[in-house]
């Protein structure tokens, strides 16, 4: 077998799996002395362009209690046409139409290399996608302006046969009729008055009239144009509502004097859930908010209309001053859920140099798959180009987006599902697999996840549940199915189903394997996502303290050293960068809100628990790529150290994107080098980076803020707040003349983490 | 009965008396008059009533002779014995001859005396002929005077012989007088007054006479008479002197002698009735007030002196006195009957009356033989006998006699007394006269009352308008009663308020509260805050008083007005209402003349005038601040029946015109207004007619539990500027809903709508509602229907008329507060509950326009001209109105279309020239006579172009300490007025019946207060009225009779309701056509006259079979075709041929090119200009169905519902106040 890391690079491509462990503890007592728990990091809809689908249903097995997929595992007894499967070990015959099958005409679910497959699944009529946009219009002229031209211009993205609605909202909120001529109709809601969903349908008209009994048949199809006045095809209102969108008009109620504009995002919201909850339940569906600043009123306000009241800080909210947060955070958590159970999935856009709301809305986006996107203005490219983005499309011509999803994860005996991670919300099914225990989302084995894209990744959390002292079966693996039900883009309904199997290992006797199978990017973004799973409801110290115990409990386990001597700790290659990725998770803004305002962390915390391992660990640390005359571009350390005068330095965060040019660059810079004949080396040194940030750009969901600075510059705190601070004021000095950029910070660097974790980890104490 | 008192009649008179008291000459009509009937009636009174009485009471059996001689010579001994009674008597006998010479004596006097009396001759002369031509329509009455003529020679005697009584007891009277001169003037004025009508009478009786071309003659002589007893007291102080009788009769008589043969046979004739029985209906009754006029009761006792002293034969003379009385107003068939009565019973009574008149008692001595004459006879034997005769003699009289013979039956019988006089008098008469009918009905019922013999309005409204139309109306004088509202007359601001702004119940008020209690008559005043003007007349001065705002009082905070008193050179002031001092700032000082009035008294308004506008400063202004401009917003309902029935598309057709005529205040700006849409079913549609829109945009709001308004910008816009958006909108509207099926509205929401908009443009405004059905749709303010007619006529039968929820009341409020007036036009197939709907509008100053079964084809018209009233008038928005009265008075309550959140202050959300707040006012302390008691009425308000004012109305009235003076100085239409709006609300209180039972009774306490304190004593079974509210009772039955307190089964709770809300803010002049419709004869229209013709009285005897006649209330017009209108007719009218051709279903007259139609269509058009309201003109078919509604307007008939005729009621209101008398 290659190397684990090749395997580990096989099985991601292949299943779009990452596990913490490569080899799993046979007990529940070993497993816990692991530290990491036995879990992974899934991408259900990886995109796959060698995958071709299958055009039909996926045979499952018969018990009721099982129900999983036939796959490449189980046991197929050709001749007498019957398959055992391997969670249950329920012996099923294969339904007629396998009739053919045999040793040389298997069907593809049964090859090794089709462990994951895609199945396209007949189910009722094909519903189109719905878009519904949610317009806020307190904006400045610029960014309405900006904005109503992102709108007009995705219209021309959308799927032809795609549902489009209008709801634009500010003092009031107006659900704009689609469908009539002449006069342009909307219905007008107050954005202070709570409304019950059958309200709302009612006051647009949307419910059978109950008086028309006699009258049933011939108002029927009447009844049909009715719930769809607010909802049509793009092909076929394209022309009205560009125009429309064209005639928007800002909120026309005044605003005095120290206020702020009367938002009633709430309701506006509201009243968006409610309209596709009555008219198209269970269909793929999304609600794309675009906001300019905070709900100020109604239910769900997030702060005042006074401006004299600044909106809640971290501060605030750590003091429990911020006197709407927890009634907001309710009601749009219940509206979230209301939105998930429907599988409509709700997209927020919020552009403002203030904070939004993000902190309370988050769990619409976080429960419902949807995108979360924070700008300055609505009028700046990083928008203009993310929203473009969500209507990318891939290599065959689909969008990158499904919906409705569920996803469903069925394990063989010795193991449990304790919870999921991601965007998604408990579908709260028992079942044989579940555990009593929960990480993340737990207590079921079924989740939803309104939309999906091809990047978004859940982490799932196993316990082993096999005694210490039952045998572990010779041979014998444990194997994980996942299975992901979702309405495709293109409005089909496909089932993927992914069947993975690792090894037991007794961690007694095979504690090397075990830690040479450890995935330590992996474990690092499957700690992370619990430290900010735990984040979202725990003070944040208490949380660094839970992921240093872990960190140390681990280097306990594993590291090689002598008690109480700090200088003789090692660890293994597999577990070498393990602290250092605690290291810069600890002062990342998933965990640190010092900087950060709470829609900030929520941003960056709602992009950390959906993105895959990559993504992920660039975030957790950042890369850094250095230019200069003396060689190729190269990455270096994220330390203070790489900051040096003749270099130009890129760095990615994920969210953003920053270009520093060393001290002396900036001057030849400055001096117009690159524009003379004879430094064209000069002009491309300076180019290079800027191509490489264009590559990330292009990839990247959503857009980075792009940063170009330099030495000195003040958006260089983008660079020297995420760098290892290895010199600072406190010890410039003591390193003498070492080149580099001294961090003005009193941060602990990583290699004063180090030594204390050695030392902790030796501690006899401990 | 009969007996009018004239001595209210002399009240109004009085009133122009005094105008005359400087001289005669002022008014002509009056100061002739005055002079007449002042002598004239205070003998006749006595006599004439007796005179009427007897003719009426069927004297006529009564030896007329007799009872003449009797009179006669009562009347003699009183005044003329000098005169000649001898040549009286001849004339007597001679009647009008004699009397002529007599008058032709005594007439000089006169002439030389009142100087001006040309002057007055000739208005004599020209009321006579009026009258004549009154009369002679009367004319066939004539011939039932004929017969009296006949009696005249007996009469004539009678009179002569009463003529030379009377004038001693002028003589008496004179005495009196003197004392009063002073005030005697008004008194005898008062009497004068009497006279007027009695003038009137004499018209009338001039007809009757001039019927009796004999008769006439004997007029004459009875005018003698009449001139003598007149003379005493109008010339009071020069008749004192004695000679007066007798010249005094003198000028009359010259005058009327004077006067071109023609003219004195009017005037004689008329004089003649004064003077005898048939005299007596004219010139009598001069003569009657002249004397209650001296002694206010006098008049009375006379009138019962006289005749019961008179003895049957006495009587007689006794009883022309009377008659004339009665003969003035309607009454005079009352005296007579009185007479009648009184003379058996109250003929001691009366006596003392006469105590004055020494005489007369003596005559009552006699009367009791009158009595004997009886009831009918004695009274009548003066006068009665000539009719009898008369009747007797000529079938012809039948009117008279018939008249008589019933009144002997009833109890009423001396009522018919007065009747031969009204039958005289009334130009209708003739007609009836004429008409066979007449008789008939006499016969049939022989007890019935003769209608024509009870006072009747059409008489008393053409009397007014001879008398006061005329001559300009200054209001400088304190106390005097404006003419009529059936009148044309102008007004002159000297420091009152004119009458189209206020009109009192009374303008005498009592001095203290016990005389208040006492009399039962109502203070109050009907107040029409912006009321439009005549184009003749300046509407109210704007002045401005600079930044420091209106200059006030500093305690009770009335306005600078003409009652405050500049002292201290001119350096402070002393305010009329509350007597405090207070400083004039620097910028207002002026200095003082020698009379204490400022220098620049007669260049400020404020100070000069009763009515004037101030400009407000900010801090009469919300919130601090100076309003906005005021907003209208169109309302409509777009659900399925508003739709069908035509309404929705009309309703936006006419507002795309409409929309340019928004008021303003110079025409030659732009409105400042600004307009908003809304549709409405069961949610509400705003629009959005920004100018910078291509196309309206329309938003739903479904959320009707909680209204709010979904758009600021772009709703309220101005109607230039966004025209186009506009223009397409009001095209669009009606497509959009063509295809509803939408039935459910709703209704509270609707005014939140438009409240919660005109919140959020911070202005006041208007809202027009449209709207079609009971609001069934769940939201606020949802209805059930809760029609039930078994209610009716229980106890609680007033829940109907409450509200059935108290969403509307607090809407109101909030309505109220910020100024927002609510319209509602109402388009119902059914019950719709206009009780509740109906509650924001009456609560904010707002009309109800309702359109039973609208059809679009029909009622189109009516529909669009209301609304386009209803759009373009004048109002002013956001109002406060407070009546500060001076000290001892207060305004405790309040009717109308208003709100009030304390006890003082009116508010109004909206107000606009049609609309009449009525207070009423209570004693809280005594008035003083000096001062007089002072109201001034402050509205403050936002004009139609948002500029902040002050409207201040000023009225002073008189105070007095005698009773009399009140009942001289009252007004009954607006006593009426005031009954009908406090009887209306006391239904959300009481029971119908109830209701109704309190306003009989309290009737019957004014009048039987009045014949208490204020009449001469007199027989028990006899009725006398008020001059001034002889017309209660026939008013008062109406309005017992209206749909409200006494609903027919056709009428639907809705209809009472609606009309319940009408009544509360009508004007005097609605609200008296409402309930006494006005009915025009057009057979014999003249087309060449400007004038509407003279109407009839409202009663099916009326009608004849070959007319055609226009009816109005206000709210109804109709034309009704007798079965036998000449071929002519029709043709000139409809184009058609014959009856049967006519579609009753017309809704307008066809525009044919004949004098006829254009006139009648021109008198159609003016009828509707009148009146606030569009009236759809009904075509009505004698005998077709539709005659039955018609025929509901006839009020003084029986009505279906139950109500009582007039005459009817006459006798049941008697019973009353002789229940309270006894």
């Amino acid at each position: 077998m290659a190397t684990y890391q090749e395997f580990i690079q096989q099985n991601e491509d292949r299943d779009g799996i990452r596990c913490s462990w490569n080899l799993w503890p046979s007990s529940r007592l070993e497993a816990t002395r692991l530290v990491v728990p036995v879990s992974c990091l899934y991408t259900p809809l990886k995109e796959r362009p060698d995958l071709p689908p299958v055009q039909y249903e996926p045979v499952l097995c018969s018990r009721a209690s099982c129900k999983a997929v036939l796959n490449p595992l189980c046991q197929v007894d050709f001749r007498a046409k019957i398959w055992a499967c391997n969670f249950c070990f329920q012996r099923n015959a294969f339904p007629p139409s396998y009739a053919g099958i045999s040793d040389v005409n298997q069907p593809a679910e049964l090859m090794p290399q089709f462990s994951t497959i895609e199945y396209i699944v007949q189910r009722g009529p094909p519903t189109p996608l719905i878009f519904l946009y949610v317009v806020d219009t307190c904006l400045e002229e610029e960014d309405l302006q900006a904005l109503k031209e992102s709108l007009q211009m995705s219209l021309s993205l959308l799927p032809p046969n795609a549902l489009v609605g209008l709801i634009t909202f500010g003092r009031m909120i107006q659900v704009h009729e689609l469908s009539c001529e002449g006069i342009a109709k909307s219905y007008v809601f107050r954005g202070t008055k709570e409304l019950t969903p059958k309200q709302i349908q009612e006051m647009l008209g949307l419910m059978k009239p109950a008086t028309s009994g006699q009258q049933g048949k011939p108002l029927a199809p009447h009844d049909d144009s009715a719930s769809c006045r607010f909802l049509q095809p793009v092909e076929k209102v394209d022309m009205n509502l560009t125009d429309l969108l064209g005639e928007l008009q800002r909120d026309p109620w005044p605003v005095p004097q120290g206020k702020r504009p009367l938002r009633s995002t709430g309701i506006a919201l509201s009243i968006a859930v409610g309209l596709l909850e009555g008219t198209f339940p269970n269909t793929g569906a999304r609600i794309m908010l675009f906001t300019g600043g905070p709900p100020t009123q109604g239910p769900g306000m997030v702060v005042g209309d006074e401006l004299k009241t600044p909106i809640r800080s971290w501060h605030d909210i750590q003091k429990d001053n911020a006197r709407h947060l927890k009634k907001a955070t309710k009601y749009y958590e219940a509206l979230a859920n209301r939105a998930a159970v429907n599988g409509h999935g709700v997209d927020i856009y919020a552009c403002a140099l203030d904070q939004t709301g993000l902190l309370e809305m988050k769990c619409l986006a976080n429960l419902t798959g949807g995108h979360v996107v924070m700008g300055d203005s609505f009028n700046t490219s990083l928008f203009k180009q993310t929203f473009q983005r969500v209507f990318g499309k891939d290599y065959s011509g689909e969008f990158r987006m499904a919906f409705g999803g569920t996803l469903e994860v069925k394990t063989t005996r010795e193991l449990k599902v304790a919870g999921a991670i991601g965007p998604c919300v408990s579908l709260n099914t028992k079942g044989p697999c579940v555990s009593d225990n929960e990480m993340g989302v737990g207590g079921t084995c079924q989740w939803k996840i309104c939309s999906l894209t091809p990047a978004t990744t859940l982490a799932l959390y196993f316990e082993v549940v096999n005694q210490h002292n039952a045998p572990v079966p010779q041979g014998g693996r444990g194997a994980v199915q996942f299975v992901t039900q979702y309405q495709h883009s293109n409005t089909q309904r496909r089932i993927r189903v992914t069947t993975i199997a690792r090894n037991w290992a007794d961690a007694q006797s095979q504690i090397q394997h075990i830690e040479s199978s450890f995935d330590q990017e992996a474990s690092a973004v499957l700690m992370a996502r619990l430290g900010v799973f735990r984040a979202e409801s725990d003070e944040g110290p208490d949380v660094l303290r839970w992921l240093d115990r872990q960190l140390i409990r681990l280097c306990q386990k594993f590291g090689q050293f002598n008690k109480d001597d700090p200088n003789s700790f090692r660890l293994s290659e597999s577990l070498s960068l393990y602290p250092q990725f605690m290291f810069h998770l600890r002062r990342s803004p998933f965990l640190q809100v010092f900087n950060n305002s709470p829609d900030e962390s929520s941003y960056y915390r709602h992009h950390f628990v959906r993105q895959d391992l990559t993504q992920s660990l660039i975030m957790i640390q950042p890369i850094l790529y250095s230019y200069s005359f003396y060689g190729p571009p190269e990455p270096v350390l994220l330390d203070s150290s790489s900051i040096l005068p003749d270099r130009i330095l890129l760095m990615d965060t994920f969210f953003q994107l920053v270009i520093f040019h060393g001290e002396t660059i900036a001057q030849w810079r400055k001096a117009g080098y690159q524009e003379i004949p004879e430094y064209e080396n000069f002009k491309q040194l300076l180019q290079a980076p800027l191509d490489d940030a264009e590559e990330i750009l292009q990839t990247r969901f959503p857009m980075p803020r792009y940063v170009d600075t330099e030495h000195g510059g003040s958006q260089a705190r983008f660079l020297l707040s995420k760098v290892n601070p290895s010199q600072t004021h406190n010890n410039l000095y003591a390193w003498g003349q070492e080149s580099g950029a001294p961090i003005l910070t009193d941060d602990v660097s990583l290699q004063v983490f180090m030594d204390h974790l050695k030392k902790l980890a030796v501690s006899s104490s401990a | 009965m009969n007996v009018n008192q004239q001595p209210h009649m002399a009240s109004p008179y009085g009133q122009p008396q005094p105008g005359y008291g400087g001289g005669h000459v002022p008014a002509g009509y009056p100061a002739q008059y005055a002079p007449y009937n002042g002598p004239g009636s205070a003998h006749q009174q006595g006599p004439p009533q007796g005179m009427r009485g007897p003719p009426t009471s069927g004297a006529p059996p009564v030896t007329p002779a007799q009872n003449y001689s009797q009179f006669g010579q009562g009347d003699t001994q009183n005044g003329p014995p000098p005169m000649g009674a001898p040549p009286q008597r001849p004339s007597v006998s001679q009647p009008y001859t004699p009397g002529a010479v007599n008058l032709s004596g005594p007439q000089p006097p006169y002439n030389q005396q009142f100087g001006a009396l040309p002057n007055s001759m000739q208005q004599m002369t020209n009321q006579m002929a009026s009258m004549q031509v009154g009369s002679t329509a009367p004319s066939p009455a004539g011939p039932g005077y004929a017969p009296p003529s006949v009696s005249h020679s007996p009469v004539s005697a009678a009179y002569t012989h009463s003529a030379p009584p009377t004038f001693p007891p002028t003589s008496a009277a004179p005495t009196h007088p003197p004392p009063t001169e002073g005030v005697a003037q008004p008194p005898p004025q008062s009497y004068y007054g009497a006279p007027h009508s009695a003038q009137q009478s004499f018209p009338n009786a001039a007809p009757a006479y001039s019927a009796a071309g004999p008769t006439h003659p004997q007029a004459p002589p009875p005018v003698s008479q009449q001139s003598f007893p007149q003379a005493p007291p109008v010339s009071q102080p020069p008749f004192s002197t004695g000679p007066p009788p007798g010249p005094i009769p003198g000028p009359r008589t010259h005058s009327y002698g004077g006067p071109p043969p023609g003219a004195q046979a009017s005037f004689q004739r008329p004089p003649l009735p004064a003077s005898h029985p048939a005299a007596f209906p004219g010139g009598p009754t001069s003569h009657p007030a002249a004397f209650p006029g001296g002694p206010t009761s006098h008049p009375s006792a006379f009138p019962g002196g006289p005749p019961p002293t008179s003895a049957p034969s006495q009587m007689p003379g006794v009883i022309p006195p009377q008659p004339p009385v009665s003969q003035p107003t309607s009454y005079h068939s009352g005296p007579p009957p009185t007479a009648a009565g009184f003379t058996p019973q109250g003929g001691p009574p009366q006596r003392p009356p006469l105590s004055g008149m020494q005489a007369p008692p003596h005559m009552t001595s006699q009367g009791p033989p009158m009595v004997q004459a009886n009831h009918v006879p004695p009274s009548q034997p003066g006068m009665p006998p000539v009719p009898p005769n008369a009747s007797m003699s000529g079938p012809p009289p039948q009117p008279g006699l018939q008249a008589y013979p019933p009144q002997q039956n009833g109890a009423f019988g001396q009522v018919r007394g007065p009747q031969p006089g009204y039958a005289g008098p009334y130009a209708g008469q003739q007609n009836y006269g004429a008409p066979s009918a007449a008789p008939a009905p006499a016969p049939s019922a022989p007890k019935r009352l003769d209608p024509d013999s009870i006072p009747g309005p059409i008489q008393v409204i053409e009397d007014d308008k001879a008398n006061k139309g005329s001559e300009p109306f200054t209001t400088g004088v304190r106390g005097q009663a404006p003419p009529l509202v059936t009148t044309n007359f102008q007004v002159k601001d000297q420091g009152n308020s004119s009458p189209r702004y206020i009109r009192c119940t009374a303008y005498n008020v009592p001095c203290n509260s016990d005389m208040a209690k006492q009399s039962q008559v109502p203070l109050a005043a009907v107040i029409k805050p912006l009321a439009t003007l005549p184009p003749d007349e300046t509407p109210p001065y704007l002045v401005d008083h600079g930044e420091s705002g209106p200059i006030r009082c500093n305690r009770c905070k009335a306005y600078m007005c003409p009652y405050m008193q500049f002292i201290e050179g001119g350096r402070r002031f002393q305010c009329g209402f509350c007597s405090c001092v207070t400083e004039v700032p620097p910028h207002y000082f002026q200095h003082l003349d020698h009379t204490g009035k400022r220098v620049d008294c007669y260049e400020r308004p404020e100070l000069s005038m009763g009515s004037y506008e101030f400009l407000a400063t900010v801090d009469y202004c919300k919130n601090n601040k100076f309003p906005q401009p005021p907003a209208f917003i169109f309302l409509i309902d777009v659900s399925y029946n508003a739709v069908k029935s035509g309404m929705v598309g009309m309703v936006c057709q006419e507002l795309k015109t409409l929309l340019d005529y928004l008021p303003r205040e110079n025409p030659d700006m732009e409105s400042n207004i600004r307009v908003g849409f809304v549709t409405y079913n069961k949610v509400l549609h705003f629009y959005n007619v920004k100018a910078s829109l291509a196309q309206p945009q329309m938003m739903v709001v479904s959320d009707v539990a909680d209204m709010f308004v979904p758009l600021l910008d772009g709703f309220l816009v101005n109607v230039q500027e966004s025209r186009v958006v506009i223009e397409s909108l009001l095209d669009q509207i009606p497509e959009m809903f063509a295809d509803t099926r939408e039935t459910d509205t709703v209704f509270g929401p609707v005014i939140q709508a438009g409240l919660e908009a005109l919140k959020a443009a911070d202005c006041a405004g208007k809202l027009f509602i449209f709207h079609s059905s009971l609001p069934i749709a769940e939201a606020p303010g949802k209805l059930k229907n809760r029609e039930d007619k078994k209610l009716v006529g229980t106890d609680k039968e007033k829940s109907l008329f409450q509200p059935q929820v108290g969403f509307y009341n607090t809407l109101a409020k909030e309505c109220v507060a910020q100024g927002c007036c609510v319209d509602l036009f109402l388009f119902p197939n059914q019950y719709v509950d206009v009780a509740t709907l109906g509650v924001v509008p009456t609560s904010t100053g707002g009309s109800i326009y309702k359109y039973t079964y609208f059809q679009a084809p029909t009622d189109q018209e009516r529909f669009l001209n209301d609304l386009r009233r209803d759009v373009q008038k004048q109002m002013g928005f956001d109002a406060v109105m407070r009546v500060r009265t001076s000290t001892g008075i207060r305004a405790t309550d309040f009717f109308g279309s208003f709100y009030m959140s304390n006890t003082t202050d009116v508010e109004l959300a909206g107000l606009d020239c049609d609309k009449t707040v009525t207070v009423e006012f209570r004693h809280d302390d005594k008035l003083s006579e000096e001062t007089g008691a002072l109201m001034q009425c402050a509205v403050l308000y936002t004009s139609c172009s948002g500029q902040r004012r002050l409207l201040i109305h000023n009225m002073a009235v008189n105070c007095c300490s005698q009773l009399a003076d009140l009942y001289r100085n009252c007004e009954t239409d607006t006593i009426i007025n005031f009954f009908a709006k406090y009887a209306y609300r006391s239904l959300l209180s009481s029971p119908t019946k109830n209701v109704r039972d309190s306003l009989v009774n309290q009737c019957a306490q004014i009048l039987a207060c009045y014949r208490k304190h204020c009449a001469s004593p007199s027989s028990a079974g006899q009725l006398i009225l008020p001059e001034c509210m002889k017309l209660l009772p026939v008013y008062l039955n109406c309005m017992l009779k209206s749909d409200v307190l006494q609903p027919g089964a056709d009428v639907s709770l809705d209809d009472r309701a609606y009309l319940r809300q009408l009544i509360s803010t009508m004007d005097v002049a609605e609200s008296h056509v409402f309930f006494y419709p006005r009915l025009l004869p057009l057979q014999k229209l003249d087309v060449e006259s400007t004038t509407l013709p003279v109407a009839v009285r409202d009663s099916e005897e009326r009608l004849s079979r070959g007319g055609v006649y226009l009816l109005e209330n206000g709210m109804n017009l109709f034309l009704w075709v007798g079965a036998n209108a000449q071929q002519e007719l029709l043709q000139n009218i409809f184009g058609m041929p014959s009856f049967n051709h006519i579609d009753p279903s017309m809704t307008s007259l066809p525009a044919l090119d004949n004098p006829f139609s254009k006139r009648l269509r021109e008198i159609i058009e003016t009828i509707r200009t009148q009146r606030s309201r569009y009236m759809k003109l009904m075509v009505v078919k004698q005998e077709d169905k539709l005659e039955l509604i018609f025929k509901h307007f006839l009020v003084e008939d029986k009505s279906n519902n139950g109500g009582a005729s007039y005459v009817d009621f006459l006798c049941h209101m008697h019973k009353e106040i002789r229940q309270l008398l006894s």
